[in-house]
């Protein structure tokens, strides 16, 4: 049993490099879906103090909203521009009809707003595009499919999917837009600013209403972009939505505030959970890939209550 | 006017400190009890009893549970289900070992096995706060669902990987399994709800339930007061886990018959969490409106489209609910943070001051 633990599952990786490389490539991707997925997380948060538990739901409507347009008839691009459209409405939506209202409330009647948008987009997405799982329009988007077969030496060869690295590419792209967004803008500064502090931000003319809504639509963005990677490697459904999960613990383990810290916590969690899983997983019988993550969230937490990039949390009476 | 507590003079100790000080409260309580006890049993008709009542009474239940903790002890908890789940499964072994028992008793012992795994993941609540929380009470939710479908022994090594009732008698009556009627069930659901919530209602206001409100408020000040933080997070993580354990095997042999471990799942934990919210952090009653209004509403919404002679396809109709339930959720958040038990607060004060406006 010990052997089994703490000896077997390293002489495997030794064994089979080429197994391993494919299992951390494999986790190497999933890390960049979930890391992405937080991002969006940690921009509303950061800005607006809300913890946005609608944003994996955003994932998956930006995603059918995409496939569903393009399924009536609408050109891939033209879809793609249109869906950007929706997700700025919505954007613009979800700042003057739910958290304008909603301002200065404690964090959980935020939370449990965004909770209800969650079941507002499911019951509206499936209301209009219909329930059933559908393919992505990867080819249509100039996405590239297939894959590539590398060999190492003469110890074997590990596959890639071309998606994978686009995948991998555009998020690495995405976050360096945002790190400049962020940085160089004058929109980007104001977002700083309001993140720092609602009170002083207001006070030298900034517009709380409106940067929220950017900070939403950017949201919307980062959904969609993660929506197309995500459904082409599975089908557009709300069945996603467990998955959408995930970027829980990846956030709780950069912490709530740090872009980095999602980012590294993505692809922790990502390496940990495939590692975990085929090599680990047989003990107990599979399937822990459902738990893993928050258990290694849960461990990180308990060293570190802010997460790893996490502002500390200074508590007074 | 109508409601006024003016000239009721205590003249005791005890009168002082009794559960509902106001002659009106105690009158209202006879007339709800009354309605619940004797007119539901006798106008209702089974469709009424099993798709309403008794699923409404095990969720007012949860609800409460889950308030205990949220709510009085300000721990966010997004495991309601699973420790459902552990109440059920915990209640289908203990009847599957002891087959003679009580089938009562043995739901509620269920409670105490949910009460102890409750409080092994309420252990990092003594580290983490706030949202951080919630996510390790997923942690909870996943790991105890994983649980369900990979231990055979939970679930008697069945074919099916689901927990069937078997049925039982208590006191002569059916009162488990496909033969059992819905009104030994209704009754049963009904004497449990009502005596964990007394027991609660008193439990809150004494020296735990105290204990309790002054951690959620801050717990380092509390601290400072003199109160244990371990022993009395963990005591709420207990009690609201033992809670939520007996409503959730009351769920599987009192209302569904049958349980997969799906039927646990995250949804349940937000449709419980919602109820908690809507009706009201930290109040027992708001926990009653809250799942009346949480379950009824999409019971209800099915039934509209019909009588308005609209023929829609149930998908579209299950589409719908969805949408209007998330938009209900965000509209009632805008209106009234603090929930239902707010608005009976309102009501109850407008009540007193009747005929004039303040």
């Amino acid at each position: 049993m010990l052997y089994d633990i703490f000896i077997d599952p390293f002489v495997q990786m030794y064994d089979m490099p080429d197994f391993f490389l494919q299992v951390l490539w494999e986790g190497f991707v999933a890390g960049i879906l979930y890391a992405l997925i937080a991002l969006g997380f940690v921009l509303i948060f950061k800005a607006s103090g809300v913890f946005n538990f609608a944003q994996g739901i955003m994932v998956v409507f930006a995603g059918l909203t995409l496939v569903g347009l393009n399924e009536n008839g609408v050109p891939a691009y033209l879809a793609l521009i249109l869906t950007i459209g929706v997700m700025g409405v919505l954007a613009y939506g979800v700042e003057r009809v739910v958290m304008r209202p909603l301002v200065n409330q404690p964090e959980i009647i935020l939370l449990m707003a965004t909770i209800g948008l969650t079941y507002f987009l499911i019951g509206f997405g499936e209301f209009v595009f219909g329930g059933e799982p559908k393919q992505m329009i990867t080819e249509q988007l100039g996405l590239p499919t297939g894959s590539t077969a590398f060999e190492i030496g003469d110890r074997g060869l590990i596959i890639l999917q071309h998606i994978d690295i686009a995948a991998a590419v555009i998020a690495i792209l995405m976050v360096a837009a945002l790190g400049i967004f962020f940085n160089k803008t004058r929109i980007g500064r104001a977002l700083r600013a309001v993140a720092d502090d609602h009170q002083a931000a207001l006070s030298v003319g900034i517009s709380l209403n409106q940067i929220w809504a950017i900070v939403w639509f950017a949201a919307g963005l980062v959904a969609l972009a993660t929506g197309i990677m995500w459904g082409a490697r599975s089908d557009v459904s709300f069945a996603l939505e467990i998955v959408a999960f995930k970027a829980l613990p990846v956030l709780i383990l950069g912490g709530f505030t740090s872009i980095p810290g999602a980012i590294v916590g993505g692809l922790i969690i990502g390496f940990g959970e495939k590692i975990g899983e085929l090599y680990w997983g047989g003990l107990v019988g599979g399937g822990i890939e459902s738990w893993l993550a928050y258990i290694i969230a849960l461990i990180f937490l308990l060293f570190r209550p802010q997460g790893l990039f996490g502002e500390r949390i200074i508590e007074r009476i | 006017m109508f409601y006024r507590e003016a000239g009721q003079f205590k003249t005791s100790y005890q009168a002082d400190q009794a559960l509902f000080p106001i002659l009106q409260d105690r009158i209202g309580m006879v007339v709800i009890l009354a309605i619940a006890f004797v007119a539901i049993p006798l106008l209702a008709n089974d469709f009424f009893l099993t798709s309403i009542m008794i699923p409404f009474l095990i969720f007012a239940l949860a609800a409460i549970g889950l308030n205990i903790l949220t709510g009085f002890c300000g721990q966010l908890s997004l495991g309601t289900g699973a420790f459902m789940g552990v109440g059920a499964y915990a209640a289908y072994k203990l009847t599957s070992i002891f087959p003679d028992a009580n089938i009562i008793l043995m739901v509620l012992l269920s409670g105490v096995f949910s009460a102890a795994i409750g409080a092994v993941f309420g252990l990092p609540s003594l580290r983490i706060k706030g949202l951080y929380l919630a996510v390790t009470t997923l942690a909870a939710q996943f790991f105890l669902e994983w649980c369900f479908i990979r231990i055979p022994w939970l679930y008697n090594y069945n074919a099916s990987g689901a927990i069937e009732v078997p049925r039982r008698e208590v006191f002569g009556l059916v009162a488990s399994g496909a033969e059992a009627t819905p009104i030994v069930r209704y009754f049963i659901v009904l004497g449990i709800t009502v005596l964990i919530t007394w027991l609660m209602a008193n439990v809150l206001r004494g020296r735990i339930g105290r204990s309790w409100m002054m951690i959620r408020d801050m717990d380092i000040a509390a601290e400072l007061m003199g109160i244990r933080p371990l022993r009395t997070k963990l005591m709420a993580f207990a009690v609201s886990s033992y809670i939520c354990g007996v409503a959730g095997a009351m769920m599987v042999f009192f209302w569904l018959n049958a349980a997969e471990p799906s039927s646990y799942s995250i949804r349940l934990s937000f449709q419980i969490l919602f109820m908690v919210i809507l009706g009201g952090l930290g109040s027992l009653g708001g926990a009653f409106l809250g799942a009346a209004f949480i379950w009824i509403l999409p019971v209800a919404l099915k039934f509209v489209p019909g009588l308005l002679g609209m023929d829609i396809a149930a998908e579209t109709v299950e589409h719908a609910t969805f949408m209007t339930v998330g938009a209900l959720i965000i509209f009632f958040l805008i209106v009234e943070p603090h929930g239902f038990a707010r608005l009976w607060q309102i009501a109850k004060q407008k009540l007193r001051v009747w005929p004039f406006p303040y």
